[in-house]
């Protein structure tokens, strides 16, 4: 080992996949370094080759990929000319990894000690040794109460706690090079900004380099010294992260951070950009560019030759024969649509009184929505923000019908709405419909598009034969959905198409209410922004509302006219969306907004909250959020649960320090 | 770890499962025990549909020297009505080649049933069903299949079939129930709720397709032992009745004169062996591309 060695040397990466018998490239002469010490996110949307290159590096890919041509090498060794026992080696000692889910990381039957312990006693520690080894690897990864979380399940963790603890085990070797895979990407905003400063506070303190996979351009921004840009398995852009965001030299990357909705872009300010087409399939030759299909860039030039990496500034590379014009890629825009004005002072569309739900869990009452009121008003959009565990999901099942409420009631149209989605009429089943987060299975996989578009049609419209096949059309028309695509089952269709069609289902019936229940989570940034342009559109063409439901804070700022923050069950503030996002806000919503790592940077220090959610059954006395609030002022918060009240006009607030002291104090921060 | 492929290639539109059908087929076809097993059935089966491959007349009696061990003339020997075991053999599969299967198919179709009405509606419909399938299942299936038959008292081959369907069924119910709760669990399922679909519609229409490989690997797994069943009904004396040349009738007839005359039961069982152990093969195979 050499001690000037980069602690991460990848040249000429080819790596393939051998499906159905023929090797399919799937990383294409990959190069990049990581010094020691030094972080390197990754970037690029799914199936660009960001986890197979990391696959790679560790040596664990799948028994159909196989390293074809190039050299890695992690502080100073060669990583392909490791035997097995060698190899075995390296994974003990000089590389770790940890990836995007915790819980299956985590082995389920064993106490959470006895899987630390097993990083040490790899490395030679004795059991005595490795216990107490691993109480302190708890503490490096600041978890206050070690002893009692060696004792436990993984499953009795929350999912903050169970990646801080695989983060632990990873670290027990101090390794020369960790990678992270998506290490946030199940977690809550509140959670992930505080798994991300532990990590970089211990990488600085061990002085590891770090490679950062992510499809999150805001984390990355916030974690890494340089960044990469793949595409199909090419690296097309790479320089240091603030110059590559900031001036972004190849069409990819200008798609990309295009596509995001940031900066408090709303839908009636414009469309979002989006990246037409598709990604070349795994393995496909392409001659030139790989990227000149979808790039509006494109000249004759960029289709038959490969341009090579170009140095475009100190150390920032694309490989783009326009890289010069990059910046002036033509914007994808849509037509400018006229958005429903909404007029609050009509009969609401959907009305939530005093919604109340209480679990039956062992015995116990758990809380899920605690009094909860709300209106939606025709043809808007009311966003709900909360971390996982706060209530949006419950308050949408209750709505529709899937979960009876203990108490409350919810109208539609001022009449009161049956409990039970089972005795409601056709008429309120086809007013209210969702759109679900993960469409492989919101679409059942046996059937065709046709089919599923049909029968919503027959059951929601009440329109069958050949007016059918014509409002069929209509509608997949509505969604551009192709010919083709309705003859095909959703298994062979992409992520971005399936969720299309989910979203057309949910229109068959000319709904007037929408629950779209974190709807673009499992896209990627591009399908993403066609999918909120798309909904978008139909709000404009139908006066349809929405309920949306979303962790991404950037995504329901754009959507929403009016923004609900829930947290364990309660409406902690609820207001126009400029207002909520602007401030003076609730603190709850502060802090969730300060958790949000940008990709513009700077901005306002994070505030930090402290401890996870407390738990539903046994929720704290008095204001609910008073044992995690940064401002927080005295007993007071501790004994009486502040009512929700106007503090201006149409913004509500449940906080019981007064409005003009909250604007100064986050006038201050 | 196949996953990580599929992964890398969810960003295109996927190729066609009309390939993936293709390839199914072909990787049943690769394994050599399936082929095997394959071609035993298919022998039996074409035995069955054509009985004129017999060489001689499986039923008159007397037609040869009586209890003749095996030789050129007749590899099998000869019983001790005078008549070519090696006919017999061939002419016997025809029986337990209806019985069997059609009693299958009988209990796939019952527990598929009741394991999607279990595990759609669970609650009482479950809580009910489930203590009669744990009753029905705390007996030797043989045991309660031949409690059953006795109990009717008929050697009608419709009850054997019946018989063996409704023992069978709760096993497969079983399996079937526990596939479908996890369907439940999918979004596709409330969306069709939400539309306003029956539950019969749901069950049938939106479950049934996707739980339907596990449908057919439960009835090429049963198929097996419902050949064994059969075959000891049978032998007890339910079912065909000589002078049928059904194997289990056959031994039925001869087991107690196997010293000296072991012929007459050893070839008739060797070919129930051959059918059982053919479709055991098959059906491990079936699964094992299923569960792929």
């Amino acid at each position: 080992m050499s001690a000037d060695a980069p602690a991460l040397a990848v040249s000429d990466l080819e790596l393939v996949y051998r499906v159905r018998g023929v090797d399919r490239r799937v990383l294409r002469g990959v190069t990049f370094e990581i010094e020691r010490g030094r972080s390197y996110g990754l970037v690029g949307e799914s199936g660009c080759g960001k986890s197979t290159a990391a696959l790679g590096i560790v040596r664990f890919l799948p028994r159909n990929g196989r390293i074809s041509g190039g050299a890695i090498s992690v502080a100073g060794r060669d990583v392909l000319a490791l035997g097995s026992r060698e190899l075995r080696e390296y994974h003990a000692r000089t590389v770790s990894m940890v990836y995007q889910n915790p819980g299956s990381a985590l082995n389920p039957s064993l106490k959470v000690g006895t899987q630390i312990a097993e990083a040490f006693t790899v490395l030679g520690a004795s059991r005595d040794e490795a216990s107490d080894r691993s109480r302190e690897a708890l503490v490096r990864v600041q978890i206050a109460d070690p002893g009692s979380v060696l004792g436990r399940y993984p499953h009795q963790l929350s999912g903050g706690m169970q990646q801080r603890v695989v983060i632990a085990m990873a670290l027990a070797k101090d390794p020369a090079l960790l990678i992270l895979d998506e290490p946030t990407t199940g977690l809550d905003a509140t959670v992930e900004a505080e798994v991300l400063d532990l990590v970089t506070q211990l990488q600085a303190e061990l002085d590891t380099a770090v490679l950062f996979i992510s499809h999150n351009l805001g984390v990355i921004s916030k974690m890494c010294g340089r960044v990469g840009v793949l595409y199909a398995g090419r690296l097309v852009e790479e320089g240091p992260v603030d110059e590559v965001l900031r001036d972004p030299r190849h069409p990819y990357t200008v798609g990309l951070l295009r596509c995001i909705p940031r900066g408090g872009v709303r839908k009636d300010h414009g469309r979002l950009d989006t990246i037409p087409g598709f990604l070349p399939s795994l393995g496909a030759d392409i001659a030139g560019c790989v990227y000149a299909d979808r790039c509006a860039l494109a000249d004759e030039r960029c289709r038959v030759d490969e341009p090579p990496l170009e140095t475009v500034g100190a150390r920032h590379a694309s490989r783009c024969w326009h890289h010069d014009r990059a910046r002036d890629l033509p914007r994808a825009e849509a037509a400018d649509l006229e958005l429903p004005k909404v007029d609050r002072v009509s009969t609401p569309l959907a009305e939530l009184h005093g919604l109340t739900k209480v679990f039956q869990q062992r015995g116990q009452d758990v809380p899920a929505l605690v009094d909860v009121s709300a209106a939606i008003w025709p043809g808007e959009t009311l966003g709900l923000v909360g971390e996982s565990g706060s209530g949006k999901t419950t308050l949408a099942r209750t709505l529709l019908g899937i979960v009876a409420p203990t108490a409350g009631t919810a109208h539609l149209d001022g009449r009161e709405l049956p409990v039970r989605y089972q005795k409601r009429s056709r008429e309120e089943l086809r007013a209210l419909q969702i759109v679900f987060q993960n469409p492989d299975s919101a679409l059942n996989r046996r059937h065709s598009v046709r089919r599923i578009l049909l029968r919503s049609l027959r059951k929601l419209a009440g329109v069958g034969g050949a007016d059918a096949e014509a409002r069929m059309q209509d509608l997949a028309g509505r969604v551009r959905l192709t010919e083709r695509t309705l003859t095909q089952k959703p298994v062979q269709l992409s992520g971005g198409l399936k969720q299309r069609v989910a979203i057309a289902r949910a229109f068959a019936g000319e709904p007037k209410l929408v629950v779209c229940d974190e709807p673009t989570s499992a896209l990627d940034v591009s399908v993403q922004a066609a999918i909120l342009n798309l909904l978008v559109e139909l709000q404009a063409e139908k006066r349809v509302a929405y309920l949306f439901i979303s962790h991404d804070l950037g995504v329901v700022r754009y959507i929403s006219d009016r923004i609900a923050v829930l947290y364990l069950g309660r409406l902690q503030e609820l207001g126009p969306a400029d207002v909520v996002f602007d401030g003076p806000h609730h603190p709850y919503t502060e802090a969730l907004l300060s958790a949000v790592p940008t990709i513009d940077g700077g901005g306002r220090d994070r505030i930090k909250l402290e401890g996870d959610v407390p738990s539903a059954a046994s929720p704290p006395s008095g204001c609910v959020f008073h044992t995690r609030c940064p401002r927080k002022v005295g007993a007071i918060c501790e004994e009486q649960e502040p009512p929700l009240v106007e503090v201006e006009p149409e913004h509500h607030m449940r906080c019981h320090i007064p409005i003009e002291e909250l604007r100064r104090l986050q006038a201050i921060a | 770890m196949s996953d990580v492929v599929l992964d890398a290639d969810s960003g295109t539109p996927l190729r066609e499962t009309r390939a993936a059908r293709g390839e199914r087929l072909r990787l049943l076809l690769r394994s050599p025990t399936v082929l095997i097993g394959t071609l035993v059935l298919a022998f039996w089966v074409f035995c069955a549909i054509f009985p004129g491959v017999a060489p001689y007349n499986p039923i008159f009696d007397n037609q040869f020297p009586t209890s003749a061990p095996p030789e050129w003339g007749h590899p099998f020997g000869t019983d001790t009505n005078g008549r070519d075991i090696f006919s017999r053999v061939l002419a016997g599969s025809r029986s337990i080649l209806v019985i069997a299967p059609a009693a299958t198919l009988l209990a796939t179709v019952l527990g598929t049933a009741l394991g999607l009405l279990t595990g759609y509606f669970r609650g009482i419909v479950d809580d009910g069903v489930s203590r009669l399938v744990d009753a029905v299942l705390s007996l030797p299936l043989i045991v309660a299949a031949i409690l059953i038959v006795t109990a009717v008292g008929s050697t009608d081959q419709w009850v054997v079939i019946l018989t063996i369907g409704l023992v069978f069924a709760p096993v497969i119910s079983r399996t079937i129930r526990a596939a479908v709760l996890a369907e439940t669990e999918l979004e596709y399922v409330e969306a069709a709720r939400l539309r306003g679909e029956r539950s019969l519609y749901i069950m049938f229409s939106e479950i049934l397709p996707n739980v339907f490989p596990l449908v057919v690997v439960e009835f090429t797994v049963r198929l097996g032992y419902a050949i064994f069943t059969v075959a000891t009904l049978t032998f007890i004396g339910f079912g065909v009745q000589p002078p049928s040349p059904d194997w289990a009738a056959q031994i039925n007839q001869y087991w107690t004169l196997i010293d000296p005359y072991w012929w007459m039961t050893l070839f008739p069982a060797l070919a129930i062996a051959s059918l059982v152990i053919a479709a055991n093969l098959v059906s491990d195979g079936v699964r094992e591309v299923y569960e792929r």
